[in-house]
C-alpha cells in the first residue's frame, strides 16, 4: 500500500479542475461509453430475442396441447379487470386445440405472481405452470409444480363448475397447508384468465 | 510493490465481504445457493476488473471534481455489457440473479477500488487489485452460497442429499445474516493468527 506521504503527494498531482475540462472529460468519456454500448447492444439483440421467444414457447408449449403455428406471433391481448392479459392461440391445422393464456395477481404473500395458463376452446383448464413469483420457500412456493402437486388439481376442471375459492372459503381448491394466501392468489390468477377467456368468447358469437 | 501481496490482499487480509463488510446487499440476495453465489462473485470480479484499468488509464485526464461521475459511466459501461451477454448467452443464470446485475453499479467495492485504489496506482498493479478483490469477493460469495444450500436446501452445487426440505430459514434472508455473521467471525479469527501486518 502507499504510505500517506506519497499518496498525499499524488493528490497534489491531481488534475486542477476547470470549467472546460471537467466538460470534455464527462463528455469524452460518455461518449466512449455510449458508442461501446450501442455495439454491443447490436451484437446482443439477435440472441436476447431468441431466447425470449423460447422462453415464451416452452412456456406455451408446457400447458396446451401439440400445436403447429406459431402462438407468440399470434398472440393477441385481451381487456381484464385492471391490466389487459396476453393469449396465445395453439393451432392444429388451422383449429384451434387450446390457448395458452398469460396471467398474473397481485395478492401474492410477497409481490406479482404470473402464470400460464392453458384453456381448452370450452374454457376447461389444461394446466398450469408458474412463470414468476416471490412465495416463500417451503410454503408458498409449493405452488410451483416441480415442488407440489398443488397444481395438479387444476387439470381437466372447468371452472364453470369447479369453483376457483380454496375451501376455507367454500369453493372447491385444496389450499396448500400453511399458505392460504398465496393459494388464493392462484386461483385469482386464474379465475381473470378464464374470464377474460369466457368474455372473449361471447363477443364471438 | 509486492504484486503476490497486492494479489492475495482480496482473499483475507481486505477482503471485501468478511473484513471490509462492503457490498452485503447483494451478498445477501444472491446467495442462495453456490453457484449463484459463484456467478455473482464472477460477474463482479468482471466489472471489477474492467473499470480498474480503465481508471487507472483515464485517472490523469479525469479532473478531480468530476471523477465520481466519470468512474460511475465507467463502471455502469461494465456492467451494462455484463448483462446484456448474460441475457443473450446465460438467460437462466440471469433470471436467478435478474436485479442484483445492474445493482452491481451502485456496489461499494467497485467505486471503492476504484476511488481509493485504481486512481492512484498504475495500471497493471489496478489489475492485479481488481482480480484479487474480485476474486475474494467471489470466493466470499460462494463459500456463503454453500453453506447456505447445505443447510437451507439440504444439497450441494443442486445436488440433494436429502430429500425434501432443510433449514428453510438459510435460503430466507436471515439465514443470510446468520451464515454470514459466523464467517465474519472465522475470518477475522483466521486474520488474527496467520496474517501479521
Amino acid at each position: 500500500m502507499l504510505n500517506p506521504k506519497d499518496s498525499e503527494k499524488l493528490n497534489m498531482a491531481k488534475k486542477e479542475s476547470t470549467f472546460g475540462n471537467m466538460l470534455m472529460a464527462l463528455l469524452i468519456i460518455s461518449l466512449v461509453s455510449s458508442t461501446t454500448l450501442g455495439f454491443v447492444y447490436e451484437f446482443t439483440k439477435e440472441p436476447i430475442r431468441m431466447v425470449e421467444i423460447n422462453k415464451t414457447n416452452a412456456a406455451i408449449q408446457a400447458v396446451v396441447p401439440p400445436f403447429d403455428n406459431q402462438p407468440a406471433v399470434e398472440s393477441y391481448k385481451v381487456a381484464s379487470d385492471l391490466d389487459s392479459l396476453r393469449f396465445y392461440p395453439a393451432k392444429m391445422k388451422g383449429v384451434v386445440v387450446g390457448t395458452a393464456v398469460e396471467t398474473y395477481t397481485k395478492k401474492g404473500f410477497s409481490g406479482l405472481i404470473k402464470l400460464m395458463i392453458g384453456l381448452a376452446p370450452d374454457g376447461s383448464i389444461i394446466d398450469i405452470s408458474v412463470l414468476e413469483h416471490q412465495e416463500t420457500p417451503g410454503l408458498g412456493d409449493k405452488i410451483d409444480k416441480a415442488k407440489s402437486d398443488f397444481s395438479l388439481q387444476f387439470q381437466g376442471k372447468n371452472p364453470a363448475e369447479f369453483k376457483l375459492i380454496v375451501k376455507k372459503d367454500r369453493g372447491d381448491v385444496d389450499a396448500i397447508t400453511a399458505s392460504t394466501i398465496s393459494s388464493r392468489a392462484y386461483c385469482d390468477a386464474v379465475k381473470r384468465a378464464y374470464d377474460a377467456y369466457m368474455s372473449t368468447l361471447v363477443k364471438n358469437q | 510493490m509486492n504484486q503476490w501481496k497486492n494479489f492475495t490482499k482480496g482473499f483475507l487480509k481486505d477482503n471485501p465481504i468478511l473484513v471490509l463488510i462492503l457490498g452485503t446487499c447483494p451478498t445477501l440476495g444472491t446467495t442462495t445457493s453456490g453457484i449463484n453465489g459463484l456467478s455473482m462473485g464472477l460477474a463482479t470480479t468482471f466489472v471489477l476488473l474492467g473499470s480498474n484499468v480503465f481508471i487507472s488509464l483515464l485517472k490523469n485526464f479525469i479532473p478531480d471534481k468530476v471523477r465520481i461521475p466519470a468512474f460511475i459511466v465507467v463502471i455502469a459501461s461494465f456492467v451494462t455489457v455484463v448483462e446484456l451477454v448474460m441475457k443473450a448467452y446465460l438467460p437462466d443464470l440471469f433470471n436467478t440473479l435478474g436485479l442484483f446485475i445492474p445493482l452491481i453499479v451502485v456496489n461499494c467495492i467497485v467505486l471503492g477500488r476504484a476511488e481509493a485504489f485504481a486512481s492512484k496506482n498504475n495500471v497493471f498493479s489496478s489489475a492485479v487489485d481488481g482480480l484479487g478483490m474480485g476474486l475474494g469477493f467471489a470466493m466470499a460469495l460462494f463459500l456463503l452460497g454453500t453453506i447456505r444450500e447445505i443447510l437451507g436446501a439440504g444439497s450441494v452445487l443442486g445436488h440433494k442429499f436429502i430429500s425434501g426440505d432443510g433449514m428453510l430459514v438459510f435460503i430466507l434472508a436471515p439465514g443470510a445474516f446468520i451464515a454470514l455473521g459466523y464467517m465474519i467471525m472465522l475470518a477475522n479469527q483466521m486474520k488474527k493468527k496467520y496474517i501479521k501486518d
